[in-house]
């Protein structure tokens, strides 16, 4: 993959008439961090990075941290807030008690993540007991109730935006699985209730909360005790929360840095099976080459950002032209003009439809029969009722014959042959792999197949075949270095990881630019496994039989030997030619011009020197060399 | 450029069997010059046609023999005269010799360039090979072609035959085309030549290759199996898509006179400051700023090469997995080919071996490739066997670009078996579903595969190629219908699909469609454009092409419905409908249900003038469609309706337009005399009832 900053905006090939198409702004996800900021989070320690014991509290900040990170470049319109509870201040609009909203300057409570916000929440940990503090919010005695308030401050918080438009989400990390188990009797009992009734009615506003519980490594949190009720969890709920709030924040501290693509049509296409017989299709892009990201330029005094203006200019007057230019080819010593319609038209070779053609065995579809990414198509009955069904039959019936279709896919700016390859639904444990639908391969045309195997046939013998010996030795080879459980797209991109991690170190002015583990490098431990090696020297042996490192030396040597040898006789030859002429007198007298190109290139060639450029290049480089 | 100059000399068979497909010989061989004139001005090229009445060559004039030879044109330097001469080759007389052609040919590459330029000479053969060749004087024919064979080789010639057989020539004797077949193959086996079979226009077109580049390798290196076993292999592009030409934007600013105007026009970008200064900014002075979140970060080019992702050049093997594991749409991007070194024979077994071997087992490689020192980025992908056929050439790999997890979008979709009974195919459906799937085959065991990628040229090319020509020679003419032959590639084979014309009956019988009745705006998305390729029907289509063309002109979309925009045309296509004989009728009530509806929800008679339209239309209608009755029973109606509504004055609009009844001389059936159809407007306005 290049990373082609020309490339950057481009999400597909198509041109912009798929606009109207596009769904309207994908839905954003508003997440307020609720963290428990109480002396048991700070007093109860797990086994963290490095074999060093980490606070609850420490633990929870760096997987939001993290978490950050991650967001700014896979989802930067994503709004967040970050909040503490059981703190000695308050900072809160609502000003409660034992609520501390976390923000930085230039930005709303709920508002785009920063790199600012990143940065200073990363040195939080030192200032926090200085600044905000940590004090139970809870106590016998008193009114005071911190959780209550830190879900009425997190649901204000998100008060913004519809439901309709953002997934609204309050993130609670605590390891205090009994919040109000110092009280007794009815205090115990009212708190629970208002408690409990205030995160329903923020659930009922389609907030969702989520528990991102801590265990003390002493005692399993006990989500029954209290937050089952908060949660509304029964039944087999329960009994897989833990394990999977466990795996929740593993996530979340090792997420890729990746780009997400809300799902979204690319276009609607009408897929004509017969005639009178057309359906409705949507496609999608799902395998695009990802780049890092748009570019802007900026003035790099001011950094404000620049605008680009294009402007044609006339070769011969100069002058500046307004109109959109006609475009011309050299052909026949003339200049043969054409007007962009006709262009366009002569594009246009087809209705915009997707026409089928027919069926192919799907042996015929070679490896070799590839242009670009694919396209998936699903239907839709959206428009046409009854395409659905249609395209069901005839999905079954290529899976089952093993078919796929021919046919023409007429779009205005590139018109082509493609395959229609059925894909049968993939699922693992419940998560769906590989979507159920067809798949359109881009096919090539003649013009763009290149028969390059054939431009250097052996005429004088039949090309070399390996024995059965020779590819037995290559079938033991493969069988020991066999990637079994081997997924497509299981390797992080290192150029588009290493970007990332140089643009997160530079805007949060980190020192260190994190190391980026390049997965795409073959597995050295594994093959240099004794069996492995075994079977590779092996194979060695059979085909190139002793004789190895003296080939592979012989034809470096070889290669080499001729090129010097070459070159050799040139300066040889110059030498020779050179001596002809009295060079140092030529040059005192100033008659090096009067000599042939050819003749200064003897003394050039004889001397090792580049021998390119002009003739007054030549003399002058002579002269240098004489020392003049 | 120059010192790849090829020497290429078409050799064509004229014969009589032949001029079926000249058409199309003509054309490629146009498009062949028409490209060398762009790209590859310096070629040179001479023209021989075989099977002509006359003769004329050097070697009749030598030697003698060689009859029912012309050299058409010399070999020269590629100019317009050439494609003059491709575009109207003669139509020959005789069953034309090939074999004799090629000594022709190859006698005037010899004695134009004599042993020089090796391997840039090159034959191009095209012929059906139908025919016998004549018998030698010394030997079998065999010997005789593997003489002439030694001395291409010999020669430094290249050739490319097309035999142009199936369809395209039926009634061949089968013993004589299998010894041409037999002494063709002599050649293949030989010398370097590339011998193909064509049976369809379409393909012909394809089977040249229309521009030769020159093939340049993306590696040369080790193919790395493990740190101590190294192959050394080198890696071309195995597809690469030529694209439309890029052509240069024109200046009209200088004035006619100007001889030496260039017309060129230059682009001129300018990076200015957003805050309204005109000031340009000197390229010295920008900065690249990438986004983090709502910031943009300034990142100088020196900053990014010192910490930029910096691989090690090299090809290095990650190991095999089942080639069922990936998927083919995942393949990214053209493909790639890797060959073993040529001339190094372990190399080359030791490719072979592997290719062999993973193709028993059914594996793959995956690679990690990094071309060149200095690329930003590594490629990863799969290494596929291609095993070859031809004994000439060595076994190799195919190379296809793999996505990393970033590439890959995890959209989830519904699955099939999760919509509503109402959306799933019942088992009659499924059933005309898999006859199509199974009928409408392409690839039919036996007959050449249709629309074989390698020989499907690409239309768009073709077109502009030959507007271009016709440019040149009249500057303003319009864009060319898209060739006959090139439709096939863009349109379902007429043919094949009349062949099968009862599966599609059946296809169509067993799913219905309908136009979603809520999305009325959005459906004109789905009606199709006028294709301009199809603007002119073809002469010469056959009857089956006809009646395939005659449907396809309905609409896509099948209107139903009379709608409120355009009620005339909405009920016309309706009456026109051919699928049911119910149609008439009911687009005949629909129009009346329109006309009563507009004429009870007029205010101040607004509606009026869209209600004459429509009764217009329905008139018009019935009279074609010979359904005299209900017309004149509805206007009957609407006199009564009328005078009722006290909208005498909508009907005193109706006489000055003539839309009386529906008289016998109109349409058969009616039983109103052409008199009483005058009449009723008359008798009708004194006194209402008649």
């Amino acid at each position: 993959m290049d990373l082609d900053p020309e490339d950057v905006f481009k999400d597909e090939e198509d041109d912009s008439d798929n606009e109207i198409f596009q769904q309207s702004a994908s839905s954003k996800e508003y997440a307020v961090y609720l963290v428990d900021a109480s002396p048991k989070m700070f007093n109860t320690t797990c086994p963290g990075k490095d074999q060093k014991d980490e606070t609850h509290f420490h633990l929870a900040v760096s997987c939001i941290a993290e978490s950050l990170k991650t967001q700014i470049i896979s989802r930067s319109y994503d709004e967040v807030a970050i909040c503490f509870f059981n703190t000695r201040e308050k900072k809160n609009l609502q000003d409660l008690n034992g609520v501390f909203v976390f923000n930085v300057a230039e930005r709303e409570h709920l508002d785009r993540p920063t790199a600012r916000l990143i940065k200073e929440f990363d040195c939080l940990q030192e200032s926090f007991m200085r600044e905000i503090g940590s004090q139970y919010g809870i106590v016998p005695g008193s009114r005071e109730n911190s959780l209550y308030n830190a879900l009425w401050v997190a649901q204000a918080l998100l008060r913004k935006g519809s439901i309709k438009t953002a997934d609204k989400r309050i993130l609670l990390f605590t390891n205090e699985d009994d919040p109000f188990g110092r009280l007794q009797g009815a205090a115990k009992a009212d708190m629970t209730r208002t408690s409990l009734q205030r995160a329903k009615d923020a659930q009922d506003l389609g907030i969702s909360i989520e528990l991102l519980p801590l265990s003390c490594p002493d005692e399993e949190f006990n989500v029954k005790v209290f937050y089952a009720d908060l949660l509304g969890l029964d039944g087999e709920d329960l009994v897989q929360f833990m394990p999977s709030a466990g795996q929740k924040l593993e996530d979340m501290k090792d997420q890729l840095r990746k780009r997400m693509f809300t799902k979204r049509i690319i276009r609607k296409i009408t897929f004509v099976i017969t005639n009178g017989l057309s359906i409705q299709l949507n496609t999608y892009a799902l395998i695009r080459p990802t780049v890092p990201g748009a570019i802007t330029w900026l003035d790099s005094v001011t950094n404000l950002p620049l605008k680009i203006e294009r402007s044609l200019i006339c070769e011969d007057t100069g002058a500046l032209i307004q109109e959109p230019p006609k475009r011309f080819q050299p052909y026949r010593n003339e200049n043969v003009k054409f007007s962009m319609d006709e262009i366009s038209e002569m594009k246009r070779i087809s209705t915009g439809c997707l026409r089928l053609l027919g069926f192919k065995p799907l042996r015929c579809l070679k490896d070799y029969h590839n242009l670009r990414p694919s396209t998936f198509v699903y239907p839709s009955d959206q428009e046409v009722v009854g395409s659905t069904c249609i395209f069901i039959a005839l999905y079954r019936s290529m899976l089952q014959l093993k078919r796929f279709a021919v046919a023409f896919y007429g779009s205005s700016s590139h018109p082509q042959l493609v395959a229609l390859v059925a894909q049968d639904e993939i699922a693992k444990a419940g998560v769906q792999i590989e979507p159920p639908g067809m798949h359109m391969i881009y096919l090539p045309y003649s013009d763009d197949i290149r028969d390059v195997e054939e431009i250097f046939p052996d005429t004088d013998d039949d090309a070399p075949r390996a024995d059965e010996d020779q590819i037995q030795k290559a079938a033991a080879l493969i069988k020991r270095i066999d990637m079994r459980d081997f997924s497509v797209s299981q390797f992080a991109n290192p150029a588009l990881q290493r970007h990332y991690a140089v643009l997160q170190a530079l805007a949060l002015e980190e020192d260190d630019i994190p190391e980026i583990i390049d997965e795409t490098l073959p597995d050295e431990e594994g093959l240099a496994r004794p069996a492995v090696v075994k079977a590779i020297e092996e194979f060695k042996l059979s085909v190139y039989g002793d004789k190895y490192d003296e080939e592979s030396d012989f034809l470096g040597k070889g290669k080499v030997g001729e090129v010097s040898r070459k070159r050799k006789t040139i300066v040889e030859n110059a030498a020779k030619e050179s001596a002809n002429y009295d060079w140092a007198d030529l040059a005192e007298n100033g008659q090096l011009k009067d000599l042939t190109v050819a003749a200064l290139k003897t003394y050039l060639s004889a001397h090792n020197l580049p021998v390119a450029g002009k003739k007054e290049a030549l003399i002058s480089r002579i002269l240098t060399h004489m020392g003049k | 450029m120059a010192r790849n100059k090829e020497k290429l000399v078409l050799l064509l068979d004229v014969g009589p069997s032949m001029h079926s497909v000249l058409p199309e010989v003509e054309k490629v061989c146009s498009m062949l010059v028409e490209k060398k004139l762009i790209f590859r001005k310096n070629d040179e090229v001479g023209v021989v046609v075989f099977g002509t009445e006359e003769t004329n060559n050097d070697l009749t004039k030598e030697v003698g023999g060689y009859d029912n030879i012309v050299v058409l044109e010399d070999i020269k330097v590629v100019d317009g005269d050439l494609i003059d001469t491709l575009q109207k080759l003669p139509r020959g007389t005789v069953d034309g010799d090939f074999l004799d052609a090629i000594v022709v040919g190859m006698d005037m590459l010899i004695k134009k360039y004599k042993d020089i330029h090796k391997g840039k000479k090159r034959l191009c053969l095209i012929t059906n090979a139908i025919h016998p060749i004549k018998d030698s004087l010394e030997g079998t024919k065999e010997d005789q072609v593997e003489t002439i064979a030694a001395q291409m080789t010999a020669q430094g010639m290249k050739m490319e035959s097309i035999v142009v057989r199936g369809r395209l020539s039926q009634d061949a004797n089968t013993r004589i085309m299998n010894e041409n077949d037999r002494l063709l193959s002599i050649f293949s086996k030989q010398t370097c030549t590339r011998t193909v079979y064509v049976d369809s226009p379409t393909s012909l077109l394809g089977a040249l290759k229309t521009r030769r580049i020159t093939p340049v390798t993306v590696f040369r290196g080790d193919l790395e199996l493990s740190p101590n076993m190294k192959i050394k292999v080198w890696v071309y592009k195995r597809t690469q898509e030529e694209k439309f030409p890029t052509l240069k934007k024109y200046s009209e600013k200088a004035t006619q006179t100007n001889k030496f105007a260039t017309h060129q026009v230059k682009v001129d970008y300018e990076y200015k400051s957003v805050d309204g200064s005109s000031k340009v900014v000197p390229p010295e002075q920008r900065i690249k700023g990438y986004r983090y979140g709502p910031q943009v970060v300034p990142i100088s080019a020196a900053e990014w090469d010192a910490v930029k992702f910096k691989p090690e050049k090299g090809v290095k093997l990650l190991g095999f997995t089942d080639a069922s594991n990936i998927i083919r749409h995942y393949y990214m991007k053209d493909v790639y080919l890797f060959i073993a070194e040529p001339g190094n024979t372990r190399a080359i077994l030791a490719v072979s071996a592997i290719a062999r071997a993973m193709k028993e087992m059914n594996k793959v490689a995956m690679l990690r490739c990094v071309w060149r020192q200095g690329q930003q980025n590594v490629v990863l992908g799969v290494l596929t066997p291609n095993i070859s056929q031809n004994d000439k050439i060595p076994d190799s790999f195919y190379f296809n670009v793999l996505p990393f997890i970033e590439d890959v979008r995890e959209y989830q979709f519904p699955s099939v078996n999760s919509f509503p009974v109402s959306w799933q195919p019942n088992e009659q459906q499924q059933k005309a579903a898999d006859e199509l799937v199974q009928m409408l085959n392409l690839a039919p065991s036996g007959k050449e595969e249709a629309l074989l990628p390698d020989f499907t040229p690409n239309p768009v090319l073709q077109r502009f190629y030959h507007h271009l020509e016709l440019k040149s020679k009249q500057p303003d003419a319009a864009v060319p219908p898209l060739d006959g032959t090139l439709k096939r590639i863009t349109e379902p084979d007429p043919e094949l699909f009349f062949e099968n014309k009862s599966v599609i009956d059946a296809l169509r019988k067993h799913f219905e469609l309908k136009e979603n009745p809520k999305l009325k705006k959005s459906a004109r998305l789905l009606l199709p454009e006028k294709p301009s390729g199809s603007n002119h029907e073809d002469g010469d289509a056959d009857v089956s092409a006809q009646a395939v063309n005659s449907i396809e002109k309905s609409p896509v979309v099948k209107i139903e419905k009379i709608g409120d925009l355009t009620p005339v045309q909405d009920f016309e296509v309706i009456m026109s409908r051919r699928d049911s004989p119910e149609w008439v009728g009911k687009a005949i009530k629909e129009m009346r249900d329109k006309i009563l509806g507009l004429l009870s929800d007029s205010h101040e008679g607004d509606n009026h003038l869209k209600a004459l339209e429509c009764i217009a239309g329905l008139r018009k209608g019935c009279i074609l469609e010979q359904e005299p009755e209900p017309y004149n029973n509805f206007l009957r109606y609407l006199n009564l309706y009328c005078q009722q509504k006290g909208m005498s004055n909508f009907w005193q609009l109706l006489a000055p337009r003539k839309l009386t009844l529906i008289s016998k001389s109109e349409a058969a059936d009616s039983d109103v005399t052409d008199d009483e159809a005058r009449r009723f407007f008359v008798k009708a306005e004194p006194k209402p009832k008649d």
